[in-house]
């Protein structure tokens, strides 16, 4: 069973749909400990980083993520929910530097670009050991944002992409995987990878 | 760049049925806006824009159901607009399973929606929608409501700087010059635009010819938004595709054909 994280408004219904395509049983739920049982858990996010945060201690999402990771149990973070893995993100949230949950060394930057947002499809250049981008070749992956992470994760396969400058698109650990671009908006490429990451489970 | 140029097939949507011409040979239900949507995709669409123009809120729940239906079972982004104005519908849409929504005339009654929408659910799922047109302010372009028919007085560069200070994370950029034309995007309008905008631009109104797609990228678009082109069958986005790439545009591939 796949658990997807409810702290917040956006869109959730995307990531529900596209977790139901591997045919796993899906529920969406802000439930601390139907979120720790589950086999994977998908932890979205929009908005601003700092609103994130707020949201997700707000269910004990940042306690929840700990556990399961010390329970070697899979996790998968999307956009922001890549983002609040590391140790801070330099997009101020009332005036602060806002902390993240710091699965991850590294703080999250602006993306050095004359246009951002990035809004749109955009290549990733994933390790050939990956498991999580196993079959997908040259695809591209729907991407808005406007902060990424960029120091490689040590211990993980980093996947990086390159907007004005390079950033990380994804990072696969033991037990946390994450991604900066949205899987479950990225069509059939998207829906691989979701694949990939949940025959892990 | 990396970062491809998005094609946006844009569907005009009442009360739950897409109203304006669609020219598609094997449709089951032409006026099925969760069909259509799944076509385009199908034939490469990198987003879809469902723009209601419902009047009675009957209608708009309907939309609902429509955003719901297709956002189960096409999964590239979705916009939809028409009619939002307040922070209420932007979660609706968003929870029924829209990514971004779009805002017109509402914004331009009240521009602290700007800023209310982005602090709650961030910059990149709000559009500003500006239906510019030919006019006597600073820039040569001011804003319009109520498709190009009223003026108010404000100047298209202006209120672009505004809202990107308030929040906005992209512009959806329609000419009322040259909607409904097909005579080409507005490339002067589009260049002006660039110059002041620091987020992506979405071009619309004017696609007629193919060449018109690549013109337009290079006056600086980010994405091209067409409506009666695709939906009167005139050409598909994969051949709008497949054009732009052999002219060295960068976009996403679509079947059979390879970005390399």
């Amino acid at each position: 069973m796949i658990a997807i994280l409810d702290y917040g408004s956006g869109n959730l219904r995307s990531a529900q749909r596209a977790c139901e395509e591997t045919g796993q049983q899906v529920i969406v739920t802000s439930d601390y400990e139907i979120a720790l049982r589950a086999d994977g858990l998908v932890v979205p996010g929009v908005g601003a980083f700092g609103a994130c945060m707020a949201g997700l201690r707000e269910v004990k999402g940042d306690a929840l993520i700990h556990q399961r990771i010390k329970e070697k149990k899979k996790v998968l973070g999307i956009c922001v929910g890549m983002q609040i893995l590391f140790q801070s993100s330099a997009e101020a949230f009332s005036g602060n530097e806002p902390l993240g949950i710091g699965v991850f060394p590294g703080r999250v930057t602006k993306l050095s670009a004359p246009i951002t947002p990035q809004i749109g499809w955009n290549t990733v250049s994933a390790p050939a050991d990956s498991t999580l981008f196993k079959g997908i070749d040259k695809e591209r992956f729907y991407f808005v944002h406007s902060y990424a992470a960029t120091e490689k994760v040590p211990n993980a396969l980093n996947a990086e992409a390159e907007y004005g400058s390079r950033f990380l698109a994804a990072v696969e650990s033991e037990t946390v995987t994450a991604v900066q671009f949205h899987p479950e908006k990225s069509g059939r490429a998207g829906l691989q990878l979701i694949r990939n990451w949940s025959e892990a489970l | 760049m990396t970062l491809a140029t998005r094609i946006i097939p844009c569907l005009d949507v009442a009360n739950g049925r897409v109203v304006k011409g669609i020219n598609f040979l094997n449709l089951v239900d032409a006026g099925d806006p969760v069909e259509m949507a799944t076509i385009y995709s199908a034939e490469g669409a990198d987003e879809i824009t469902f723009l209601d123009i419902t009047a009675s809120s009957e209608g708009r729940g309907t939309t609902l159901d429509v955003v719901r239906k297709t956002a189960d079972s096409v999964f590239i982004p979705l916009t939809v607009g028409g009619g939002i104005s307040s922070i209420s519908d932007v979660n609706q849409l968003l929870r029924a399973g829209a990514d971004k929504v779009s805002v017109n005339t509402a914004a331009i009654k009240n521009p602290i929606l700007i800023n209310e929408i982005s602090e709650r659910f961030g910059s990149q799922v709000l559009v500003i929608s500006i239906d510019a047109r030919r006019g006597r302010t600073a820039s040569g372009f001011e804003v319009t409501t109520h498709g190009g028919r009223t003026s108010t007085g404000i100047d298209a560069l202006t209120w672009i700087e505004e809202c990107v200070s308030r929040g906005v994370g992209e512009i959806l950029l329609n000419s009322m010059d040259m909607d409904g034309t097909r005579a080409g995007y507005d490339l002067e309008l589009i260049r002006k635009v660039r110059q002041v905008s620091p987020i992506p631009i979405i071009a619309s109104g004017g696609a007629g010819d193919i060449d018109d797609f690549g013109r337009a990228i290079e006056s600086g678009a980010d994405a091209l938004l067409a409506a009666s082109v695709f939906h009167f069958g005139i050409y598909r986005i994969n051949q709008i595709k497949s054009d732009l790439h052999r002219k060295g545009f960068t976009v996403r591939a679509v079947e059979s054909m390879s970005e390399n």
